[in-house]
């Protein structure tokens, strides 16, 4: 029998996924036999249509949240002011292009608002040592209220066709949101597992000291990846504003913390940090999506729609719990093994 | 070091915490005509009590070094379902009030239980709590319902007179709650056992303490807690809603921390949540005699003074390591 540890690391991580792909799976399914036409795409007007295509254009906001939150989650922290980043990206975009501004400048202007933030909140948690919860929880509170101060609490409408084709056009048939929000994905996998970055974030996460040790410049790393994931919510501000044409500072990314923490815990990263898995945040992004949709056509109320989500966040938590995991292992190993 | 001197750093959080109180009602009171009167600290406690009675439950978890997401949804839960007993199944208040506290205290301890049992991070349960409790409150109803009992009127009516101002039974219960919090907090042996295991859970297991015991019992608590506030957001409003309370976990986390209990657990003082809610109530009663500063101004200040208490704490801890 091998031990577990000679498997290669990359089989080990991708046996991971396997699991919110199942789920995804099981979901499809469950779908497409409640409802035949769940699974159908049309085309229109040159345009693709269909629920499918719509999960990716939903999923897509909360992917790009998650990925930023991957990478938090990975050096062993946690970002809860997403959500009021969105809202303030939202709201900077609203105000900026209300004013006559390009929209090369408020693009440039709310990521850069995005970026600020993701300092604040490197700076808090890697210089000063606060614990992730507390430090991302003071711009979570704070930030609503400067969200609704930059629109003066007025829900700002948007109307510029080219903001609008950032969340709701198609180019050559295909929704246009998925598809540069893939191209973010794509960029960010090649970042960290192209390069050594990745290494570093899990090197960090996994023991920050001894990667202190180790040489590697571990405040810093820890202080990037809020940074990141405060450009990435800032990305997803725009694509919220543009998706509804409008910034509205009080809902916009409300609970967006919880959607993304949820697709990055669903996708196999653990909560303590360590090892990551950008595929399995995509897939549990999707997963989240899908299962809301779902939900929602089968006439649950929204109200109602965190119950199962609750139970799904519990399973995961069961299958990664120290306790449980290495009994189940153990199951199955003696199971395989005919003693 | 002089021991004297030990103890008065170790109470530095609470008096930095007394002096911002009595520099923002200062403040308040030149700004504002009429502001400083017995009137406007009475309604500092009716105003805030649900909110305060929150947070009393949400210090004693946060001395065991773990947090409690679900409060919120908690009382948006035991709202609508005291008032649907009572209006819908005609259940007396008082048996309708009993059932709320025992779901809570149930839901509280079912998720310390996950908790300790399974060595499940605190936030991943108390934020599937949170999800639950939510779920569980719409699914009851989606609107508000009144309630139209003797029991209640009388008792949103009832008032202890003080001099010029009086206390309402909010008032009253967030009183008896704090008491009762700093008495389980500070003078017994669950108490103690919690800000142990806040300390260090390790060491503590090690000299034999209840550990599981009191984990699952301080999440009980806190659900009970949580359900207490639900009751008297009824009173205060006369209704049952089952969006009460989103968000209101927050609120209380920030206000267990500007009262100076570390959120990582182990140290901490039930006096402190008192300054605590009173800063807050400060605030938000002096934005509400300006009229022209808007609520978000609310939100802003409350962040600046968490970042405030937290960097506070942060330079305490490491003059005392150092």
């Amino acid at each position: 029998m091998t031990p577990p540890e000679r498997t290669p690391l990359s089989a080990r991580r991708q046996s991971v996924v396997v699991w919110p792909l199942a789920g995804l799976a099981a979901l499809l399914v469950l779908n497409a036999v409640i409802n035949p036409s769940f699974l159908k795409i049309t085309l229109l007007d040159g345009h693709l249509y269909g629920v499918p295509v719509d999960i990716l254009v939903q999923g897509s906001r909360t992917l790009l949240v998650a990925l930023g939150m991957t990478l938090v989650i990975a050096t062993g922290g946690i970002d809860l002011s997403v959500g009021s980043v969105v809202a303030i990206a939202g709201g900077v975009c609203a105000v900026l292009l209300q004013a006559g501004h390009g929209l090369g400048l408020t693009l440039g202007a709310a990521l850069a608002t995005g970026l600020a933030a993701g300092a604040i909140n490197g700076v808090l948690v890697a210089r000063f040592g606060l614990q992730p919860i507390v430090a991302t929880l003071i711009l979570m509170v704070a930030g609503r209220g400067v969200a609704q101060l930059v629109v003066d609490g007025q829900v700002v409408l948007i109307a510029s066709p080219s903001f609008d084709f950032l969340a709701n056009g198609f180019l050559a048939g295909l929704p246009v949101a998925p598809l540069w929000v893939g191209a973010c994905y794509l960029a960010t996998h090649l970042l960290v597992r192209r390069t050594a970055l990745g290494l570093l974030v899990e090197a960090v996460g996994d023991n920050e000291r001894a990667s202190h040790f180790a040489g590697l410049a571990a405040t810093r790393i820890k202080a990037m990846a809020y940074v990141f994931c405060g450009a990435c919510a800032s990305l997803a501000g725009i694509l919220t504003a543009a998706n509804v044409r409008a910034a509205d500072a009080y809902r916009a990314g409300e609970n967006m913390e919880l959607d993304a923490i949820f697709a990055v815990v669903v996708g196999g990263t653990a909560l303590s940090g360590g090892r990551f898995l950008i595929l399995g945040t995509a897939v549990g992004a999707l997963l989240i999506q899908t299962l809301t949709t779902t939900l929602y056509n089968l006439g649950v109320p929204p109200a109602i729609a965190p119950v199962p989500k609750a139970a799904l966040i519990l399973g995961v938590a069961f299958l990664q719990s120290e306790r449980v995991n290495p009994w189940l292992t153990g199951l199955l190993r003696r199971r395989k093994e005919p003693a | 070091m002089n021991p004297a001197l030990t103890r008065w750093r170790r109470q530095l959080p609470l008096v930095v915490t007394t002096a911002i109180f009595v520099l923002l009602f200062g403040a308040a009171s030149l700004a504002y005509d009429g502001f400083f009167s017995l009137r406007t600290v009475t309604s500092l406690f009716t105003d805030n009590a649900f909110l305060g009675i929150a947070a009393v439950g949400m210090t004693l978890v946060i001395f065991s070094g773990g947090i409690d997401l679900s409060v919120g949804a908690v009382i948006g839960f035991t709202s609508i379902f005291t008032a649907t007993l009572i209006e819908q199944a005609k259940v007396p208040p008082v048996l309708a009030w009993l059932i709320a506290l025992t779901a809570g205290a149930a839901l509280g301890g079912g998720m310390g239980a996950l908790i300790h049992g399974f060595r499940l991070p605190p936030f991943l349960i108390t934020l599937a709590g949170l999800f639950l409790a939510r779920g569980a409150a719409f699914w009851i109803n989606t609107e508000s319902v009144g309630i139209g009992h003797d029991l209640y009127q009388r008792l949103s009516a009832f008032e202890v007179p003080l001099g010029p101002a009086s206390l309402t039974t909010g008032a009253l219960v967030l009183i008896g709650m704090l008491f009762i919090g700093y008495g389980i907090g500070h003078h017994t042996r669950f108490g103690r056992t919690l800000l142990a295991m806040g300390g260090n859970e390790q060491s503590a297991l090690l000299m034999g303490l209840p550990i599981g015991a009191a984990k699952i019992g301080v999440y009980a608590l806190n659900g009970a807690c949580g359900a207490l506030a639900g009751i008297v957001a009824t009173l205060y409003t006369g209704s049952g809603n089952p969006s009460m309370g989103i968000g209101l976990e927050l609120d209380a986390i920030a206000i267990v921390v500007i009262g100076g209990t570390l959120l990582t657990g182990g140290r901490g003082h039930l006096g402190g949540t008192l300054l605590g809610v009173l800063i807050f109530g400060t605030i938000q009663a002096a934005i509400l005699f300006d009229g022209r500063l808007s609520s978000w101004w609310m939100r802003i200040l409350v962040g600046a003074l968490l970042l405030a208490f937290v960097l506070l704490q942060r330079l305490l801890l490491r003059r005392r390591a150092a």
